[in-house]
Parts: structure tokens; C-alpha cells; sequence
């Protein structure tokens, strides 16, 4: 990775705070604009930033949400001490979610965040350990 | 076909967004579950939905949506629209029911959005 080349955005997300939850990705789409990243290149970044913010928000008693940018790529990782997920495969299946129902009125937890974030990633890792926390690193080509 | 436009039909009030009328939009996704939102409506469509909260505008603005539209009359929270208008976001507000508003705009031969 060229180091001259990097643009590094650092977001503490907090836990259940509906007010600001898309703040951090709305500023990190908004970067990306005035960097003049291509705009369908900034869609899937912008969906793939915004679930990871949501799942912080969510299930992950608030973290932190990173992004590096260089000329090939985007970088976007959210790194909670919250629960952990017990069985990823599980987690990555359409329609498997654990949010609860006030998340659900907001308009989520349909069990569509990670298989979403799958589709729209160029590589996906999530490391996850019980009653430790959770690393997803998301890596989209520009 | 224009935001303008859609909003003279749909007898849609501007909550914000006189400026961007002329916008044009590709299709139309209608949808409560910002989840499917997210993972399923293609670039430039304009949204149908009933929820009003802020999640609704920062989830049209990370999809690239032309505009989003309020059925059923719904009246706005004053920091979901000024969020928009941060954003850009066009939002219109229409008295009628999304099932009607989604005849409307399907008999005009507006596709959904995928």
C-alpha cells in the first residue's frame, strides 16, 4: 500500500444512538465526492460503511468505524467490543437476525446487513469472538 | 420523468427540494424495511415509504436516490428534514396511501427498481 497515497477517517460510533447513527457514513460518502471517487464505486462503499455503522449502533455497544483510501482501493473496518457473533455462517445467511423489536420499527433487522455487505465488497473478513467483540474488514476496488 | 413532475401527480407537497425539481429519476422502489432498502433498489430510483425517521434519509442519501417520497399524509419530525436538506435530499410529502401511489405511478409506466 502506498502510504503518501492514503487517506485515513476514524468514527467512534456510539451504541444505540439513533440520532447520529449514518453521521459517520454520510461524512465518509461525502469525502469520497470530493475526492472524485466514481459514483458507483461511492454507492457500494456508502452501503457497505453505513450497515457497519448500523450494526455498531446496534449490536456492537458502539465501536469504531475506519476507512483508508487509496488509488485502488477502499478500505472500511468496524471494530466493536460488544457480544460477539456466535456462528458467522449463520450470521451471513439471508433472513438470520438477532435485533430486537424497536430495531425492527426503525425499518431493520431483517437479517439483510452482512449478506448485503458481502455483495457489495470486493473481499470480506470478520473475526468474531464471544464476549470479546468483532473485526469486519471490508475491501472495495475503486 | 421529473420530481416535479411526480410531485404535481401525486398532489405531493415540497418539504424540501424546490430547486431539484427538475431531477430526473429511473424507477421507483417503495418499501418500510430500510434493510431491503439498502440491498435491493438500484442507482437514482425514488423511494416510497412511510417511516419517518432519520434512518430513512441516510439510507436514500447511501443509495444515490433521486428523492424520497412520504405516503399516507405523514408528518415529518423538523431534524428529519433538515437533514435532508444537508443531504440534498429531495423529500415530498402526498395524502395518498402507498398502494394508491404506487397505482399511480405504475400506470404511468414507471418500472420498480432493482
Amino acid at each position: 500500500m502506498n502510504k503518501e497515497n492514503l487517506h485515513r477517517m476514524e468514527f467512534e460510533v456510539e451504541a444505540m444512538n439513533y440520532q447520529a447513527a449514518g453521521k459517520a457514513s454520510s461524512k465518509i460518502k461525502k469525502v469520497l465526492q470530493q475526492i472524485g471517487v466514481h459514483s458507483a464505486v461511492i454507492r457500494k462503499i456508502s452501503i457497505v460503511s453505513y450497515e457497519l455503522e448500523m450494526n455498531l449502533v446496534i449490536h456492537g455497544h458502539g465501536g469504531k468505524l475506519i476507512v483508508e483510501i487509496t488509488p485502488s482501493e477502499v478500505t472500511v473496518r468496524a471494530i466493536d467490543e460488544g457480544p460477539g457473533i456466535p456462528d458467522i455462517n449463520k450470521a451471513m445467511e439471508e433472513g438470520f437476525s438477532t435485533a430486537d423489536e424497536k430495531i425492527r420499527e426503525l425499518g431493520f433487522g431483517a437479517g439483510m446487513g452482512l449478506p448485503n455487505i458481502k455483495k457489495n465488497s470486493d473481499n470480506l473478513n470478520i473475526i468474531s469472538t464471544v464476549g470479546k467483540g468483532t473485526s469486519v474488514k471490508v475491501v472495495i476496488k475503486v | 420523468m421529473t420530481l416535479g413532475e411526480i410531485a404535481k401527480i401525486l398532489n405531493a407537497e415540497i418539504l424540501y427540494g424546490h430547486d431539484l425539481l427538475n431531477r430526473e429519476f429511473s424507477s421507483v422502489f417503495c418499501c418500510d424495511l430500510l434493510s431491503d432498502v439498502l440491498a435491493f433498489t438500484g442507482e437514482n430510483a425514488l423511494l416510497l415509504t412511510g417511516l419517518t425517521n432519520l434512518q430513512v434519509i441516510y439510507t436514500a442519501n447511501m443509495i444515490n436516490a433521486a428523492g424520497v417520497i412520504f405516503v399516507r399524509g405523514k408528518k415529518l419530525p423538523k431534524e428529519v428534514v433538515q437533514l435532508a436538506e444537508e443531504l440534498e435530499l429531495p423529500i415530498f410529502t402526498t395524502p395518498l396511501l402507498m398502494y394508491e401511489t404506487c397505482g399511480i405511478l405504475y400506470s404511468r409506466g414507471i418500472p420498480g427498481s432493482i
